[in-house]
């Protein structure tokens, strides 16, 4: 699903013009597995598979996989269609710089759902 | 003329409010019993479009929504450049009961989304012999902080933008993409620190879990309606609340979220109507 991010996303300009001023590598963790996502411009420019050695990131969105499959349904059920909603029971973590996770709030939502459209 | 005219008036009244001038704003639609409508955190009175736009309810209601003064077209009081804004138990209850006196609403119904659904449970405790029924959208006693509200009122942090990424998240998937997005347009027009001035009452003073208990619903009947997609004010925070008021009717609204009557105002009115009925029907 993850991998599919870019080309859902970079094909979609209602959802790059969110991330425009957004040149960031954050970190998406799927259970144990890894991904570190590089936007420029509000483009994802790569998603790359872990595991990493000493690589940085700006911040992390960690959360387990089948938590991740649960949010990326179609229609995803009550409590698990936004990304604060798993925050609220603990069901995701951030971690790393907050300040530039809340500024890009709105496109990271955009671009974590993107995954949904494929199910 | 050619444009399509609402039935809506808006209008601004000068009240003065816990002491001080204030311009406010409000629209109306219908005669009869005063409904008087209270916004969520953040936003304005643009939310109840649908409630003051629906003749099933302005043929028996005269429906008011106001906008809390920092919000929507009611400026700030003079002054505001010099302070922080803070909503609090007591001055929101204030406010509530002024613009109701100042308006020369009688025993109006109140209904309030979010904070407005919180503070209907403190007005059922101060106020009950003063309204004739209470609705409260998205009411819960108590929601605990699971994120930090100061990020939404920071130099660094688009306001606008973050503020609508907070309250887009609380709506429906299943809700129209159109309404959906105005919703999120009226948290982007909020004025800096406004939502989290008022997230204060709503995630620290407001707390009412203490004293709910003491509702008594034979003096002023309340109704309780949530969406079954909000995880901020859940159905289970609802219904942990109501099961501990006696009276309080509950009505979980499927496929709706944290905005029922601005995310999805057909489906919201579809829940609504039939409560603004019995409260006609029931209450004098």
């Amino acid at each position: 699903m993850i991998e599919r991010i870019p080309e859902l996303v970079n094909a979609d300009p209602a959802i790059v013009r969110w991330g425009r001023d957004m040149n960031e590598t954050f970190m998406i963790e799927v259970g144990d597995t890894q991904y570190l996502l590089t936007v420029r411009g509000g483009r994802v420019e790569s998603v790359e598979k872990g595991p990493f050695v000493m690589r940085p990131w700006r911040f992390a969105i960690r959360a387990k996989r089948e938590c991740w499959e649960r949010f990326w349904q179609k229609v995803p059920a009550p409590g698990w269609s936004d990304l604060f909603g798993l925050l609220r029971r603990g069901d995701v973590v951030f971690e790393g710089d907050q300040r530039v996770l809340m500024a890009y709030l709105l496109y990271l939502k955009l671009v974590l759902a993107a995954p949904r459209r494929l199910s | 003329m050619t444009a399509r005219l609402e039935p809506v008036t808006g209008r601004y009244a000068h009240i003065e409010i816990g002491g001080r001038p204030q311009r406010l704003y409000f629209e109306e639609a219908g005669q009869g019993i005063p409904l008087l409508c209270l916004h969520t955190a953040g936003s304005d009175g643009r939310q109840y479009r649908a409630v003051l736009n629906d003749p099933a309810i302005t043929r028996h209601y005269r429906v008011i929504a106001f906008d809390m003064p920092w919000h929507g077209k009611s400026s700030p009081p003079a002054g505001w450049e010099k302070e922080e804004y803070r909503l609090t138990t007591e001055s929101y209850i204030d406010q509530i009961m002024t613009v109701a006196r100042e308006l020369g609403l009688v025993r109006p119904v109140v209904m309030g989304c979010s904070i407005g659904g919180r503070i209907v449970l403190h007005l059922a405790l101060a106020h009950a012999r003063e309204l004739r029924a209470l609705v409260g959208l998205q009411s819960a006693a108590y929601v605990e902080r699971y994120y930090d509200a100061a990020w939404l009122n920071h130099a660094e942090v688009h306001g606008g933008q973050v503020c609508g990424a907070i309250a887009y998240g609380l709506m429906s998937p299943l809700s129209p993409a159109a309404d959906r997005w105005e919703t999120v347009w009226h948290y982007m027009q909020g004025g800096p620190g406004i939502f989290t001035g008022d997230l204060h009452f709503y995630q620290g003073v407001g707390d009412v879990r203490d004293r709910i208990g003491a509702i008594d619903t034979s003096l002023c009947p309340l109704y309780m309606l949530t969406g079954e997609y909000d995880y901020s004010a859940s159905p289970k925070d609802t219904e942990m609340a109501a099961a501990r008021i006696r009276g309080a009717k509950v009505t979980i609204m499927k496929g709706l979220g944290h905005f029922p009557m601005s995310e999805h105002p057909e489906a919201f009115l579809g829940y609504l109507r039939p409560v603004l009925d019995e409260i006609r029907a029931t209450t004098t």
